[in-house]
């Protein structure tokens, strides 16, 4: 017999056991799915973003189900970083999760404040990841993201507060060129990238003829955009194949994993699966496990990329 | 709250468009407590993918290790047509039971409990608890018409006192449930009142109370996401002591219906941006020690809702 699968990646200097996280936002800071599940064995958890002082959030309605998925316009609702320093981080390194830091702001400036309180209160966290699908309020509420220069702008700041920590910037598909912004990031210190975050999308009750959410626009997220999803980390990762990539984008099972590592993802992170079952980040992981046995295969690392094309 | 399968040991109809369905899950019947939910997946291969969550309607402790959970309610969408569609022995993924519960009052106390509609589920497990603990219950059902009142037979069985209303007036007395309120709250010397249905009626019946100095529980029902905590589709937005410097307006705490609800102090919650007064403090109601506000406000969560 072979041995055992090795389900351990490397994403540059951020080292996970397994290649499967929990996306941000869809674990809070993993109180509530403690009951289900034991975080230790779960790849990463990306907690949900915190903003410096706390964001009460959207009105509701917040959320719309969809065919295949469902938009939210949550507002990004959080208790602030301070509070995330103080409780979440150690309640999470006592449960010995692998803890990865989402940050959000509404300027440049706050991006990098919460920055600074993670480099010195940040003890424990293994990454950080950057949301910067928030509305910049220094460009006419442009999205950070939708912005080469704004996306870039962060980046720097962030990375600039946190020299020891693996960054990763996450990454909207709502762009013309997700290799232009990928591009200007990289080059503005990322360690690595997360793509992608949910689609613009919206709905529309045509009872009352309003719309379904109180934010009238939100994110799409589910399977309805896992081919939105790979076709992304196919273009960055063909582009820039030396930066790691944390692929998420509609995973509910091991098979859509493996389809966005061999489209070039390192790790991935599953979302709203977890809406359903907060176990599928260790459910997936083990299937992964499986087809690495089935295929004898030594290593999932092996498979990144692994995609192969004509010509 | 834990994830475990249930079997549908039955399925009825009650009225002319509920569905009911009595699931065996030990575990979680064991643990459920009037006013909490369960949240049920949906098949794999749907193209819906969320959870569909429904109050414990009741709960039959059978002896032994063998409690059910009846769940009832009427169809909206493809979820719920699927869900109807189920007879005995059909496996389903529920995790529950979930959220908060009713608080009971701590001595003998007269309650008044009032239901619109397939919201007036819940109310028939609690019926039954009070009634265990040597409680006075009394019913207000109401409803927009008679084939949507809610097993009113059992209604009057439950209750001491018991009004039926339908919207029509094809049954009991014709208006709404807030009609026969005020009435019967002096009939009955009601000390604490339990309601739910639609956000209307509750905003209307918490109003009521907080004009007469009655603690008010309402058990609502949002939209929700997740059903355990980590989406935050579900808030209710609840009133708060406001910060320095922080217009009352202002001191509003999104919390989530699936953790910190379904059940929260009527006064304190904020009905669509309604500008009802913030509530007093409330005291302690009658030398009978009936529940006093601060017995039923909502415990503080051990990690404050977010956005506080």
């Amino acid at each position: 017999m072979g041995e055992t699968p090795d389900l351990s990646v490397n994403l540059g200097a951020l080292e996970l056991k397994t290649p499967v996280l929990a996306a941000s936002g869809t674990y809070g800071a993993g109180r509530e799915a403690e009951a289900f599940v034991d975080l230790a064995l779960i790849g990463g958890i990306i907690v949900k973003s915190m903003t410096l002082v706390p964001w009460r959030g959207k009105p509701t309605p917040r959320m719309a189900e969809t065919p295949s998925g469902m938009l939210n316009a949550i507002g990004i609702q959080n208790n602030g970083v301070d509070y995330f320093i103080a409780e979440d981080l150690p309640w999470l390194v006592r449960k010995k999760a692998t803890v990865v830091a989402s940050i959000a702001g509404n300027t440049v400036d706050e991006f990098v404040r919460v920055a600074d309180k993670l480099r010195t209160g940040g003890r424990g966290l293994a990454a950080v990841e950057i949301n910067i699908s928030c509305p910049n309020l220094e460009d006419r509420s442009n999205m950070f993201a939708h912005s080469a220069s704004s996306a870039a702008e962060v980046v720097a700041g962030v990375k600039e507060a946190l020299p020891r920590l693996p960054v990763f910037p996450k990454l909207s598909p709502n762009v013309t060129s997700l290799t232009e912004i990928a591009g200007a990031v990289v080059d503005a210190g990322a360690d690595g990238l997360s793509l992608i975050n949910t689609v613009l999308g919206m709905a529309i009750d045509v009872e009352t003829r309003t719309p379904m959410l109180a934010g009238t626009i939100g994110g799409l997220s589910g399977p309805a955009i896992r081919p939105v999803a790979v076709r992304a980390v196919h273009e960055v990762h063909r582009e820039f194949p030396h930066v790691p990539i944390i692929g998420q984008g509609g995973i509910v099972s091991a098979r859509d994993a493996l389809e966005m590592i061999i489209a070039g993802a390192s790790a991935v992170a599953v979302g709203t699966a977890n809406f359903v079952d907060p176990r599928f980040p260790v459910l997936i992981a083990k299937g992964i496990h499986d087809y690495l046995t089935a295929h004898e295969l030594t290593s999932i690392s092996e498979l990144t990329g692994a995609l192969k094309l004509e010509g | 709250m834990l994830r475990a399968s249930g079997e549908i040991l039955g399925h009825k109809r009650y009225g002319e468009k509920y569905h009911s369905l009595t699931i065996v899950s030990p575990e979680i019947g064991e643990q459920a407590r009037p006013g909490q939910f369960i949240n049920i997946r949906l098949p794999e291969d749907s193209s819906h993918i969320l959870r569909r969550p429904f109050s414990v309607y009741r709960m039959h402790k059978r002896g032994g290790w063998a409690s059910t959970i009846e769940i009832v309610f009427d169809i909206r969408g493809a979820g719920t047509a699927h869900l109807a569609s189920l007879r005995s022995h059909s496996i389903v993924d529920v995790i529950g039971p979930s959220g908060r519960g009713f608080i009971l009052p701590k001595r003998r106390a007269h309650c008044l409990l009032v239901g619109g509609g397939i919201g007036a589920a819940p109310l028939f497990f609690l019926a039954d608890e009070l009634r265990n603990e040597g409680h006075r219950v009394d019913f207000i059902l109401g409803a927009r018409s008679s084939g949507l009142l809610l097993n009113p037979i059992d209604v009057r069985r439950l209750a001491s006192v018991y009004r039926i209303t339908t919207e029509d007036g094809g049954a009991g007395d014709k208006g709404r449930v807030t009609d026969a309120l005020e009435d019967t709250m002096e009939r009955c010397e009601t000390e604490v009142v339990y309601a739910c249905g639609p956000h209307p009626m509750l905003a209307a019946v918490s109003e009521v109370c907080v004009e007469r100095n009655i603690p008010i529980q309402v058990a609502v029902e949002e939209l929700m996401g997740c059903g355990y905590g980590v989406c935050w589709t579900c808030v209710m937005a609840i009133r708060r002591a406001p910060k320095k410097d922080e217009a009352p307006e202002d001191a509003i705490t999104y919390s989530r219906t699936c953790i910190e609800g379904p059940v929260f102090n009527g006064a304190t919650i904020v009905w669509n941006g309604s500008t009802a007064p913030i509530a007093e403090e409330q005291t302690e109601l009658s030398p009978a020690g009936a529940p006093t506000r601060s017995t039923m406000s909502v415990s503080p969560s051990e990690h404050p809702p977010p956005g506080n």
